[in-house]
Parts: C-alpha cells; structure tokens; sequence
C-alpha cells in the first residue's frame, strides 16, 4: 500500500494546477469574472428594465403612450404578440426567448416631467428594484438629469423624447443614448421647406420655452432660418406653463415681423399656437406676404390638442404613424391592435430604444454595462421605422432621416392629423459632433 | 402707441380672468371663513362641463348605408344627423350654451363640496382648510385625467365670433394696427356682467343683504333667528358656479386640461391677498391691476431695461403692497388677524 505524502511543493503544484483547471472554462465565459460585474446585472431567470415615464403632468398623455409601447416591447422581446419591429430589424440576434434567455420584467416610474423626480424615481428603481437599463422621459431636462444620474450608478440610459442639442451635446454621456432627433437637426431639415414655401427675405419673431431644451432649440433655428437670409426681429422667452401666452403674442402684432417661431412643446405649445391663431395671425399679411407660422417640433398629440389652429403649420418630426416602411407598418399593426390606436413618435422611440438595449446585450453576450455600451457604439441597423440608421460613437446620438411635417386641413381620421411633407436623408442632417462640445467620460463599471 | 393700445386690452382681459377667479374665492372666505384651494378644480370642472356638453352634442352616429353605395358613409354628429342646419349651428354655439348644463352641475358640485367636506372644517385651523381642500382639487384633477385623459381638448369659439376685431376702425385710426380677439373681448364683457350680477345680488337684494350682515358679524345675525349657514351655504354654490361659468367661457382660449385650474389658482391667490382677505371690490381692482401691469411687463421695451420682470411682477407688487399696507388694498381689520 502505498503512502500518500503532501510536501510543500507538491501543495503549492496542486494549487496552481487546480487554479488553471478551474479558471480556465471562464476565459471562454463573458461576464464571469467578478471584474465584468455592472450595476444589476441579473443573476436569475429574469432580467428587470426600469421605464421611467411622465405618468402625471403637463406630458402624462405622452407618457401613457411611452408606457404602452415600452410594455410592447417587453411582451414582444419575451415572444408574445405578433413581435412586432423583431421581424423588420435588421438585426437578427433577438429570437423573442428575452434578452439572453433571461424573462423580461419591468418596474415602472412617474418623472412628473421634473428633473427632481425623475432622478428619484430612476434611483428608486436601481437601488430597490433592481433595473439594470432605464429608459423613457418626455423632455430634456428630465434625460439630462436622469443620464447624468445613470452615468454616476453605471446603469445605462436609453433617452425616450428629448430634442435638446445639449443631451447629446454638452451634457453627453457614456452610458447615455439618444434616438430620437435634435433641435440642430430640426433647423437642417426645415431651413431647405422654409425657404421653398416661404422664401428668403422673411423676418421671424421668437417665443422660446425657458430651458435647455428651448434655448438650444431657438439657437438652432436661427442659425439655419439666417442662414437663408432671413433676419431674426425678436426672440422672447417665456415661462414654462405660462397657459396664457397673449401678453407674449401682442408684441408680435406691430414687431414687422411676418413669421413667427413657436419653439415650445407639448401643453404650452397647443396654448401659444391657438393663441397665436386666435390673435389673427394666420390671417394677417406683413410686408406684402402672409404671415407664417412654423412649429419646429411638431407631434400628432400636440396637434390633437390644437384643433383647427394646427392646420397647414409646418413643423419637424422623429416619426409618423403614416409612414409606409415596413418597420413602421409592422409597429402601427402591432400596437393598434393592442391599443386601438397609431402610436405617437414618443412611442416609437421608446420602443426602439428597448429593442436596442436588448439586441446590443445579445449581441455582446453579456449585460456587462460597458460591453453593451461598446455594442451600440457605431452599430448600423435599419428596419425601424427611419431609415439606415447609425448609433453614433462619438456622442450616442442616432443619426437618421428627419421628417418635415405639416397639419393636415383635411384629415381623413382623428389620428390623421400631420402630413409627411418629405422625408429629409440622414446626409443632410449629419454634422460635426465636436460642435457642441462635452465629453461621454468613462464607461467605469460599477457594481450597486 | 398701437402696442401700448393691445396689451391694456390685454391686461383687462387678463384681469377679467383673474377677477373672475378671485371673487368666487373671496366670497367663500368672506362668508363661510374657509381658504378654498379647490377653487381653481372648480373652474376646471366648468370647463369640462363645456367639453362634456360638446361631446353630448357630436356625439357620431352612423347614417344608413346608401343603396348601391360601396361603403357606409362616415358618421356624423348627432345633432347633425337629428336636426340638419338647426344642430350644425347648436354645436356651432355649444360653449356658450353649455353654460346650461354648467350651472345646475357646478350647483350641486359646490353644494356637495360644502356639505359633505368642508362645513367640517369651519373651525378648524386655515393650515387644515388648505390642506383638505388642496387634496380635494388633487382628487378632481385626477377624476378627470382618468375620465378625458391629459391632453387638452380644444373647443371652438362660434364661428360669429371667431377672428379678430379691428378696434382701431371703430375709432377712425386709419394708421393704427389695432386688433383683438373677438372671443377675448366678449370674455371680458361676459366677466363685467358676472361680477356685476354677484354685487347686485350682495348688494340690492334682501338675501344678499343678509349674506353681507352674516359677513361682517354672524353671531348677531344668528341671534335674530335667521339660518346664516344655510345662506353661507347657498353663498358656496354660487361661488361654485361663477367659476363653473368662468372656466366654460375661458375654454376657446385655452384648450382645456385637467390641471387648468392650479395654473390659475396661485394667481388668483395673490389677487385674493393684494386685494384684501374677504374684500370683494378688493378682489375685483386687484385682479385688474395685477393683469394690466403683467401684460405691460411683457413688453419687449420693458423687458429690455428689467430682464425678466414679466415673470416677476405680480409677485414684486403683491409684496411692495403687503409691505405698505398689510390687509392689501381694501382689506377689513381683523381678517385673518386672529
């Protein structure tokens, strides 16, 4: 019988040998080493997405509908319904099993369209419920604040409706993404209709919404409107949810100026545009033309709330429910037969946004944030709803097709109410990243 | 000058409103002693009641198929459908005349209010009243999201009052660009009669008389046998309906959402203190001062010298004149002075 005898080297050569035997199917594993740890990653058979939406305020009928595709999206990523965009996207690595085989859950949050909440609410679902991605929102002070939150807790934020130039401009972040448009874009994509419909020997009054989403939106626009030779008279700022903006209409009477600029959204836009009208100014001529009206962010909901005042008012947006891709097609379907009516375009973006986030975690293997982050980064897709698409590296902006709209007199239904005036290509909307300076910092991963 | 013409028009509309508002409020504090932030749910409630009777009128109903015809023909509003010409033009008008439905139904929401909540609050402190009455307007808010959603829901001056009036014609200024709203200067004229009926109500009839009594000392008027709490009551429902009918005239200019009324409420608020607690003359120049002075702090002239007074104001008078004169412009000594 032989003797068994453990020396100290022969320890220490079992030690390493079993150390390689035991570590080496891991090299092969993506996110199993405990340094490919991120916020949340989930560990059992579900994985949880926090869709933060403005559930009351001024935005909560945005909000609902947010609300309703984000819940789409999850019942399409786990394979129920028809899955909707699954089947039009041009990647195919989502097979409706969830994301990596893990169910999809989610919790939910109300941003009551303030910075605060939302922030509250967005770390609620981290710290508590265990969100590993958030998404949603209807304004720009909402995402930068929200995404600035996210980049500190190393979750990844996929931005619903935000147009400020700064989300992906001056206050851009690693682990934030925008896809739905910008005011810089809006301004590109007009200025050429602009000048068609109206010419280039205009003078334009603004009303500006005061903060950063109007700011950077007015700067914009007057950047793109002089560029054709028109001269800005005025540019006014005006408290959000001012609901009376006559005091801020009259001066625009006697200013000499033949159009007006209503760089404002949602309630306080539907309150200035039919004040405007009702002030006569869609009936008034100056300097021997009729004077114009433009709405730069312009959206199916607002002009629901408008009435007869959003009639022939040109204006830009994201995405139409009128579109005939087959993406947005398949979408339309999808969510009007669980609904029982089109999405809005903060709908569609929302749930692009989600099928991004999952398809870039399959893709990558693992919910590792940093790995997913570098699968979005540069990623080309189409069959969305807007055309070739790119996620842009340098800044997380989605470059696309812009759409210029205008309110249809003569709708055919209540939900027929923006007319698709052109679809304007991705080149022309394209600029220098560096423009708008920031910085996207690290992509640190961070466990919570 | 043609600037300096429009925004005064302005500032009475404005202050039309704001009146409006701060008289309902004032009457219910003058009277029944409670701070009513419900008030402004109130007005949201009018409103609804003018976007509830335009939905009763145009109400779809589907016309028989043609003969021979490929598909059915579209639906049509039900007064359309029923009274041809009669019912375009009744739906044409349904804003005004939905002040019909308003009344009895702002009644008995102001009865029913005062009833079934707030006479439990009378002795209780202010801080109670603001509090109950501020969740009540939560609760409203949030009844009519539910029931209309939040997104507004424009509703149509009639079509005879619709565009613009050329104010500088009436008066031969051939030069001058003077124009309004023309549902903007009805609002206005609609606002003086309002408040002319409430003080000739306080003022030239025995009930009022009794009401102005209880006002100014309730314990006597008790003493001689009459029911002041009961008038009180009535008082509350009156109120509820002047800013029922207020908000259902104010929906052609601003579309109508269910958090309409807190908009409005702060302001009116500051009107009802500027003014003077429980002075109803007080709540009337109050609101039109305040309103004419906003409308000029808009001017872009103004502006250029102090940036953003427009936004400050209201707030900048409201503590100039409580610095000067504590009790506001026409308060009474004792109100609120306990």
């Amino acid at each position: 019988m032989s003797k068994f005898i453990m020396n100290r080297r022969s320890l220490l050569r079992a030690g390493a040998a079993a150390g390689v035997t035991l570590a080496a199917p891991m090299h092969f594993m993506r996110g199993a080493y405990a340094a490919d740890m991120s916020c949340n990653m989930p560990t059992g058979s579900t994985v949880t997405l926090g869709f933060n939406v403005p559930q009351t305020g001024p935005y909560a009928d945005e909000g609902a509908d947010e609300m309703k595709a984000l819940q789409l999206a999850a019942k399409h990523l786990n394979g129920e319904g028809d899955g909707g965009m699954l089947a039009t996207f041009s990647s195919k690595a989502l097979k409706g099993n969830g994301i990596l085989g893990k169910k999809v859950n989610y919790v939910t949050g109300d941003t009551q369209t303030k910075s605060d909440a939302a922030r509250d609410s967005a770390k609620r679902m981290i710290e508590k419920e265990g969100a590993v991605m958030i998404t949603g929102g209807s304004s720009s002070g909402v995402a930068v604040a929200v995404q600035s939150l996210c980049q500190d807790m190393g979750v990844i934020f996929m931005a619903g409706l935000t147009h400020s130039n700064d989300t992906t401009g001056k206050d851009k972040r690693r682990y934030g993404f925008r896809h739905f448009f910008n005011a810089y874009q809006s301004g590109e994509a007009l200025a050429p209709v602009l000048q068609q419909e109206y010419g280039s020997d205009r003078r334009a009054y603004h009303l500006t919404a005061d903060y950063t989403w109007g700011w950077t939106q007015e700067e914009s626009i007057k950047n793109a409107t002089e560029g054709l030779g028109w001269e800005t008279v005025q540019a006014v700022k005006t408290p959000v949810g001012a609901g009376d903006f006559s005091q801020y209409i009259t001066p625009v009477l006697n200013s000499g100026a033949d159009v007006l600029i209503l760089n404002h959204y949602g309630g306080d836009m539907v309150n200035s545009l039919t004040q405007a009208v009702q002030f006569g100014l869609k009936d008034k001529q100056v300097n021997g033309k009729n004077f114009e009206i433009v709405v730069p962010l312009f959206s199916r909901l607002m002009a629901q709330g408008a009435g007869s005042a959003a009639e022939n008012i040109l204006g830009s947006a994201n995405w139409n429910w009128s579109l005939d891709d087959a993406g947005s097609q398949a979408f339309v379907k999808s969510f009007g037969a669980e609904y029982g009516f089109p999405p809005s375009q903060a709908a569609h973006t929302c749930y692009v946004q989600a099928l991004l986030y999952a398809d870039a975690v399959e893709r990558a293997g693992t919910f590792f944030a940093p790995a997913v982050i570098k699968a979005l980064e540069g990623f080309e897709f189409d069959g969305m709803g807007n055309g070739p698409t790119l996620y842009r590296a340098a800044d997380h902006q989605c470059m696309k097709d812009v759409l210029v709209v205008r309110g249809n007199p003569d709708p055919q239904s209540e939900f027929d109410l923006l007319k698709v005036v052109k679809v304007v290509p991705r080149t022309d909307v394209d600029y220098d990243p560096a423009i708008f300076g920031g910085e996207l910092g690290p992509d640190t991963a961070k466990t919570c | 000058m043609d600037a300096i013409i429009i925004q005064f028009l302005n500032g009475l509309d404005k202050g039309a409103a704001y009146s409006l508002i701060a008289l309902g409020l004032t009457l219910v504090f003058g009277t029944l002693g409670v701070v009513n932030f419900a008030h402004g749910a109130l007005f949201m409630l009018g409103a609804f009641c003018a976007v509830t009777f335009n939905a009763l009128l145009t109400w779809p109903v589907q016309p028989p198929k043609v003969e021979g015809a490929l598909f059915a023909p579209r639906p049509v509003p039900y007064m359309e459908y029923a009274f041809g010409d009669l019912g375009v033009a009744i739906i044409n008008w349904s804003v005004p005349l939905s002040i019909l439905l308003a009344i009895p139904v702002m009644l008995i929401i102001g009865l029913t209010m005062e009833r079934g909540l707030i006479r439990f609050f009378y002795k209780r402190p202010h801080a109670d009243q603001i509090l109950v009455t501020f969740g009540l307007a939560i609760v409203l808010q949030e009844i009519i999201k539910k029931i209309y959603g939040a997104n507004p829901i424009p509703q149509a001056a009639p079509d005879a009052f619709a565009g613009t009036a050329n104010i500088a014609a009436w008066f031969g200024m051939a030069d001058a660009f003077i124009v309004y709203p023309w549902w903007r200067l009805i609002y206005f004229l609609f606002a003086f009669l309002i408040i002319g009926a409430v003080f000739a109500f306080l003022q030239f009839t025995t009930y009022g008389m009794v009401v102005r009594a209880g006002m100014r000392d309730r314990e006597t008027v008790g003493l001689l046998g009459i029911n002041i709490e009961k008038r009180f009551t009535v008082v509350f429902g009156i109120a509820a309906v002047v800013a029922g009918i207020a908000g259902v005239m104010y929906t052609p200019i601003l579309p109508p959402n269910y958090h309409m009324g807190m908009d409005f409420l702060v302001l009116s608020f500051v009107v009802v203190v500027v003014g003077g607690m429980g002075s109803l003359p007080g709540a009337v120049v109050a609101g039109f001062t305040l309103g004419i002075l906003q409308s000029f702090a808009s001017m872009n002239e103004i502006k250029a010298i102090i940036p953003g007074i427009d936004q400050v104001i209201i707030y900048l008078v409201a503590v100039i004149i409580l610095l000067t004169m504590p009790r506001g412009l026409m308060g009474r000594s004792g109100v609120m002075e306990e």
